[in-house]
């Protein structure tokens, strides 16, 4: 394990700067170097900084409240220590390794665990690098395999190195292949890998000059982040942070004399206006963090295609950075996601249908454009299909029964606080708020009339392209090659008014993408179009 | 047009396997219930119900749900795809090229190996795409294990 070569460590690490010369000398190492190495000695600097950046709520909480603080606190700084020996330590023992056929990292002291990533199963290559990371020049490199399996995540390599590293993962193999396949090629195992050092240095070199920028974001289209969800989700984990941080510190917010004060004053103020007013607050805190929060992750959002390596990157982040390759074989589709209050901005955001993302948190990792003008979206979409319309084919409705559904459903839900202020009514005598009920019933009918226009679905030479949702609308375009299996699900409400759902299951993005409330006649129809060849065996 | 059933059911011991399962659960039901009444945590009408709750888990689960269930598990295997019927509430058929299938697993539990049954999982490489044959007699388990063995053997692209 302490068998590492010193002289490739600081070869790759010593000298930070960017260039053709660094490359050229990680792709040198690469291949043929079968060294357990460590991960960059900088990583020392970055696990207690860490830890104490964790911490800080405590710490802080530590230097306001003095000896009165009482004794539990202390107890934090001692795990503060003991979080920090534990990242060192865990430096020390973590090692990795490639080869041709495998990325290998070891870690663990007394349990040690090795987890190997066949280069041939790799589909995706994620570099992340926090501002931290940055200041040091240092980024980590996740690489996502097949479905679930665990990630291998390098957490400190220097930003060049791993910037070589995710290019030569997901090119050495694809170099080979033939580049314009639009279909997906036969398995992993058949493509080639990349054998002398000569080579890769001289792919390194192409593949700069082979990216198409595809779609790169416009500094005007921040417009669209208030009314993207995703700034909302953004601001309510701030306000919850934002929430832990006031009660770590020991700060007593009821106590306070401050709070209490201003309190008072706002109730002075009369109801009505303090409604109004903490509204209005409410509003223009969520736009500033959503705007914040859009600014953060997507700042300079760049897509492009590489057509030599057969694969796409993104690359976006203000503090943090992170950049993405998806491997363009293992792409099955996208989806345009048009949720609400966007969609009234006529902004879209579109997501990659690709397997080996892991989609932790809000499914970051497979955007492909973040909230933009809808037609920038669905030509982003055309380019990275490479087959033009597939998010404008007309799509063939399902028929009066389903709309009646969506109808029953939307209405039947919002029925529901519609009983609810009728009896509240009743209760305390007064009609007004009785009348309060046409409201969610108004709501339910315009809820159902959207999501009755939204339905819908078509086939195209080479994908199921499915639409619903009237809140959420999303419009999934699925590569017909990447059906595993097909379903038709009916529930007894569904036979009775002679629908069906249709699914379509994949090894892809949600795994599984539904067609919903498919005439029944019309459903063995669309599976068989699904999977062609194998369904009509089945039929009467 | 519609599609047809699955060619076969599954093994008729499959009824009493099912009977037997829920007449277990209802077994422990009643013996916490009556444990509960004799203590004194169940009294008046909670007393009662809770004995109609375990006499219905009883009748429903051992009088009506074996025959349903066994009228609806269908399946069936070809030489190009596996075809699959589950489900009385919400119906669900699936069907999936043998060429997709990735595992083929057996599975024995306590109670169904006294019956001399298994549950065949197929799985594919969606996690959503899993098929699940339930209550197949040892031998017929056997032979489709080797039957979808074999032929997944063959096929290469499991389109991951």
């Amino acid at each position: 394990m302490n068998d590492r070569d010193p002289r490739t460590e600081a070869g790759v690490d010593g000298e930070p700067a960017l260039g053709a010369e660094v490359m050229a000398e990680v792709a040198q190492d690469f291949p043929a170097d079968e060294q357990w190495r460590r991960l960059s000695p900088r990583m020392l600097l970055v696990h207690p900084v860490r830890e104490v950046i964790r911490f800080l709520p405590v710490l802080i909480g530590l230097l306001i409240a003095g000896s009165a603080g009482g004794g539990q606190n202390w107890w934090s700084l001692i795990g503060t220590g003991v979080a920090v020996a534990l990242g060192l330590l865990r430096w020390f023992t973590t090692t990795y390794r490639f080869n041709q056929a495998q990325v290998q990292l070891r870690r663990g002291l007394l349990n040690k665990t090795t987890i190997s990533a066949p280069m041939d199963r790799i589909r995706s290559v994620d570099v992340t690098a926090t501002i931290l990371h940055r200041a040091l020049g240092l980024a980590e490199v996740k690489i996502g395999t097949g479905a679930g399996e665990s990630e291998l995540k390098l957490d400190g390599l220097s930003a060049p190195h791993a910037a070589a590293l995710r290019e030569d993962l997901l090119h050495r193999r694809g170099a080979g292949a033939p580049t314009s396949d639009p279909g997906p090629a036969a398995d992993g195992a058949a493509a080639p890998v990349g054998d002398g050092t000569a080579e890769g240095v001289s792919l390194v070199k192409n593949r700069a000059s082979q990216d198409e920028l595809i779609y790169a974001l416009d500094p005007a289209w921040i417009r669209y982040a208030p009314f993207s969800p995703a700034g909302l989700i953004a601001a309510l984990a701030i306000f919850a942070v934002g929430g832990q941080i006031i009660r770590d510190s020991g700060l007593n917010v009821e106590n306070n004399a401050q709070v209490q004060s201003t309190w008072s004053s706002l109730e002075g103020l009369g109801v009505a206006l303090a409604v109004i007013v903490g509204i209005v607050v409410l509003l223009l805190v969520m736009v500033i963090l959503s705007v914040g929060g859009y600014v953060l992750s997507f700042w300079g959002f760049r897509l492009a295609h590489n057509e030599a390596g057969g694969s796409f990157h993104t690359s976006r982040g203000l503090l943090t950075t992170r950049a993405t390759s998806l491997e363009k074989r293992r792409l099955r589709g996208v989806e345009l996601h048009e949720a609400v209050p966007l969609r009234w901005a006529r902004g879209a955001t579109l997501r990659a249908i690709t397997t080996g993302v892991k989609d932790e948190g809000r499914g970051m990792s497979s955007t492909l454009a973040p909230s933009s003008p809808r037609d920038v979206v669905c030509r982003t979409a055309d380019l990275v299909l490479g087959t033009p319309g597939a998010l404008a084919t007309p799509l063939q409705s399902h028929g009066a029964a389903a709309t009646q559904r969506r109808y029953t459903r939307a209405l039947g839900t919002c029925a529901v606080p519609a009983v609810a202020l009728i009896a509240l009514a009743f209760m305390v005598g007064r009609a007004w708020i009785g009348a309060l009920a046409v409201l969610p019933l108004l709501l339910g009918i315009a809820l159902g009339r959207s999501r009755a226009n939204a339905l819908g679905h078509a086939i195209t030479a080479r994908f199921l392209v499915a639409r619903s949702g009237a809140i959420t609308r999303r419009t999934s375009v699925v590569e017909r090659d990447g059906a595993v299996a097909v379903g038709i699900r009916a529930s007894f409400f569904q036979r009775r008014a002679g629908v069906a759902t249709v699914q379509l299951a994949t090894a892809a993005g949600r795994q599984r993408y539904d067609v919903l409330d498919v005439p029944s006649h019309a459903a063995v129809d669309l599976a068989e179009q699904i999977l062609p060849g194998y369904v009509a065996q089945f039929r009467e | 047009m519609e599609l047809r059933d699955p060619a076969n059911l599954v093994s008729s011991r499959a009824r009493t396997y099912w009977a037997t399962q829920y007449g277990v659960l209802g077994v422990i039901l009643l013996a916490a219930a009556t444990a509960g009444s004799s203590v004194g945590r169940l009294t008046g009408e909670w007393r009662w119900l809770a004995f109609l709750a375990v006499a219905l888990v009883l009748v429903v689960g051992v009088g009506v749900i074996p025959i349903w269930r066994y009228r609806v598990h269908r399946w069936e295997v070809t030489s190009t795809a596996i075809y699959t019927k589950r489900g009385w509430i919400v119906q669900e058929l699936r069907i999936a090229p043998l060429s997709r299938v990735q595992t083929v697993d057996t599975e024995r539990g306590p109670i169904a190996q006294l019956f001399k049954l298994s549950t065949v999982t197929v799985t594919t490489a969606s996690a959503k795409g899993e098929m699940k044959i339930e209550g197949l007699d040892r031998e017929t388990a056997d032979r489709v294990v080797q039957e979808l063995t074999a032929a997944t053997a063959t096929g290469a692209d499991d389109a991951t």
